[in-house]
């Protein structure tokens, strides 16, 4: 058991790659154990490759994961979720031929405790009422907020002692974005689960986390308490989207202009 | 019309049940191509040829090493099963990823180089094993159907019921259908994708083994039997190429036409039936009866 506090996902100075284009040019991050993280930055800054590299989907050209003091950089993301990770990917990528029910079941694929997984599935129903109205629905068939409600649920099937979360807010209305986020803070809460929460909604995502990391162009540009990083001025102009006047965010914005 | 032949009510259910009997074999192999394609977007063009192979393993266990029938029909099953959890395994599995034209080709290979491994093994004389239901017959208020055609029936019917059980009940069943239908996510949940591919294989193998076993009393067992795989093949597509139910009814529908064809038309359309099933079905319904419209996501 990691202590809470101490980290239980390292990654260091990660360097990975889509054939010849390098996407993440060394990042390095960690979870402390029992808290939630979240990953900021701009469309293509990397935050979806930084959570494919932990998960084992894409192999890292350089760098480390350690995961519970051990390493899984090399593992392949089967391996990598025995080894107590879910992810929760961009775009709610539920089985759509499958029930809701079937879906979820697939969640405790590597699990054998009968009796718990009954008793997880109706946990999600707990924090997810809608899922168990529609149990017995092809999960193709569900709204786009129930299915990212359905891959979340699926995930926690798992039971991992860390979750990734992938733009959980894409796509949903400011009621059920506020909703989702009440529940990662209780499942973070209520199992001292570890949570790597990637997200574009930088406002809700540094109110739920503790700690954050700002990426751009696959580095990693800020970090801090989630907290300070309300407070910064540039974090505001350029991802809470309010108008700043520091002379430091425009000479920011400036250089962001002028890559384009 | 006029023609007596068409008012004869017992002619028309005999020629049913054998063609619906055929029409099970063409099922079970396209049973094959849709369960591998379903899973690996791959048609395998050799599921006839591992029947053919299925027919010599089962000879050469039966009437050769003089097993029980039930036995060596087992073991026959077993052994292609490997074999095909094997071929994914060394061949196949390689392929993920190349061009539908490159598997396409790679399959028709294969097909050929076992089709001269088993003439270098096992000659090219069509052979064959006595089975518990080679030469009975069956009457059915007063219709005599070959106890061979009901074998074929009820065996068919019995391994379409174990299927849909093991795909809706078991976990592994699950998992098949959850990466068939999102490979990356069912990665994701812990599922060994890969290895669930290879069992796949290794069902569709198994599956063309049982229809040799069950098509070894009415037809013999030679290098060239593989070549049904064809008519199973508009079977499939007929099915909707996707559905697995659509696969054994549209096999059984080709089976039917194919006799109906050589009993009411003119000589020669037997044999061409099920092309021109194919054909119809491509030009006028291509979605098939049992097609979706929803594609899955690659
Ligand atoms: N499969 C791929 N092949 C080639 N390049 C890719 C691939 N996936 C992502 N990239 C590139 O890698 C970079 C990082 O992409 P990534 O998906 O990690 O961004 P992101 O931060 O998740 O963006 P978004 O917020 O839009 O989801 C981008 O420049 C993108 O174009
Ligand atoms: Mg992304």
């Amino acid at each position: 058991m990691t202590a809470d506090g101490v980290p239980i996902l390292r990654v260091h100075n990660l360097e990975t790659y889509y054939g010849p284009i390098q996407a993440l040019h060394g990042i390095s991050l960690e979870v402390p154990c029992g808290r939630i993280v979240t990953v900021l930055g701009a469309n293509g800054a990397g935050k979806t490759t930084v959570l494919r590299t932990i998960s084992g989907v894409i192999t890292p050209e350089r760098g480390q994961v350690q995961f519970a003091g051990r390493n899984i950089g090399k593992l392949s993301p089967d391996q990598v979720m025995r080894a107590g990770i879910c992810h929760v990917p961009e775009g709610r990528e539920v089985f759509p031929f499958l029930t809701v029910d079937e879906n979820l079941r697939m969640g405790a694929y590597t699990r054998t405790d009968k009796d718990a997984i009954e008793r997880d599935i109706q946990t999600c129903f707990d924090y997810f009422p809608i899922l168990k109205t529609r149990a017995t629905q092809r999960a193709g068939l569900l709204s786009g907020g129930e299915q990212q409600m359905l891959v979340i649920s699926r995930a926690l099937m798992g039971r991992p002692k860390l979750l990734l979360l992938d733009e959980p807010s894409l796509g949903l209305s400011p009621l059920l974005i506020l909703q989702i986020f009440e529940i990662i803070r209780r499942i973070n809460r209520d199992h001292g689960m570890s949570i790597l929460l990637v997200e574009q909604n930088a406002n809700i995502a540094l109110q739920t986390a503790d700690f954050g990391y700002v990426l751009e162009v696959g580095r990693v540009v800020i970090s801090g308490d989630s907290a300070e990083l309300l407070q910064r001025e540039d974090i505001k102009e350029f991802y809470l989207g309010q108008r700043g006047t520091s002379a430091r965010a425009a000479q920011r914005w400036k250089r962001k202009a002028s890559w384009h | 019309m006029g023609n007596p032949r068409l008012v004869d009510p017992a002619r028309l259910v005999q020629l049913t049940v054998s063609g619906a009997s055929s029409g099970c074999i063409y099922g079970l192999i396209a049973l094959g191509f849709v369960l591998v394609y379903k899973a690996t977007e791959m048609v395998n063009f050799a599921q006839g040829e591992i029947m053919m192979l299925g027919g010599f393993t089962a000879y050469t266990l039966i009437a050769k090493a003089g097993l029980n029938y039930w036995l060596g029909a087992g073991l026959t099953v077993v052994i292609i099963a490997a074999f095909g959890f094997l071929l994914d395994l060394l061949v196949l599995r390689r392929l993920i990823g190349q061009k539908q034209f490159s598997v396409v080709m790679l399959t028709f290979g294969l097909a050929s180089i076992f089709r001269a491994v088993a003439g270098m093994g096992w000659g090219y004389d069509p052979v064959g094993f006595v089975t518990p239901f080679t030469n009975k017959v069956v009457r059915v208020g007063g219709i005599v159907l070959s106890e061979t055609s009901m074998s074929i029936i009820v065996g068919t019917v019995l391994l379409c019921t174990a299927l849909y059980l093991f795909f809706a009940r078991t976990r592994m069943g699950l998992a098949m259908q959850a990466a068939s239908q999102n490979q990356l996510a069912a990665y994701y949940m812990g599922v060994p994708v890969k290895t669930v591919f290879s069992l796949v294989w290794a069902i569709s193998a198994g599956i063309a083994a049982i229809a040799a076993v069950l098509l070894a009393p009415v037809a013999m067992v030679d290098v060239n039997m593989g070549l049904i795989g064809m008519n199973a093949f508009a079977g499939a597509v007929l099915g909707g190429f996707g559905s697995i139910p659509g696969a054994v009814i549209g096999g059984v529908v080709v089976g039917v036409v194919e006799q109906m064809a050589g009993y009411f038309l003119p000589a020669g359309f037997q044999e061409t039936s099920a092309n021109l099933v194919l054909l119809a079905v491509l030009i006028i319904y291509p979605q098939g009866l049992f097609g979706t419209l929803t594609r899955k996501r690659v």
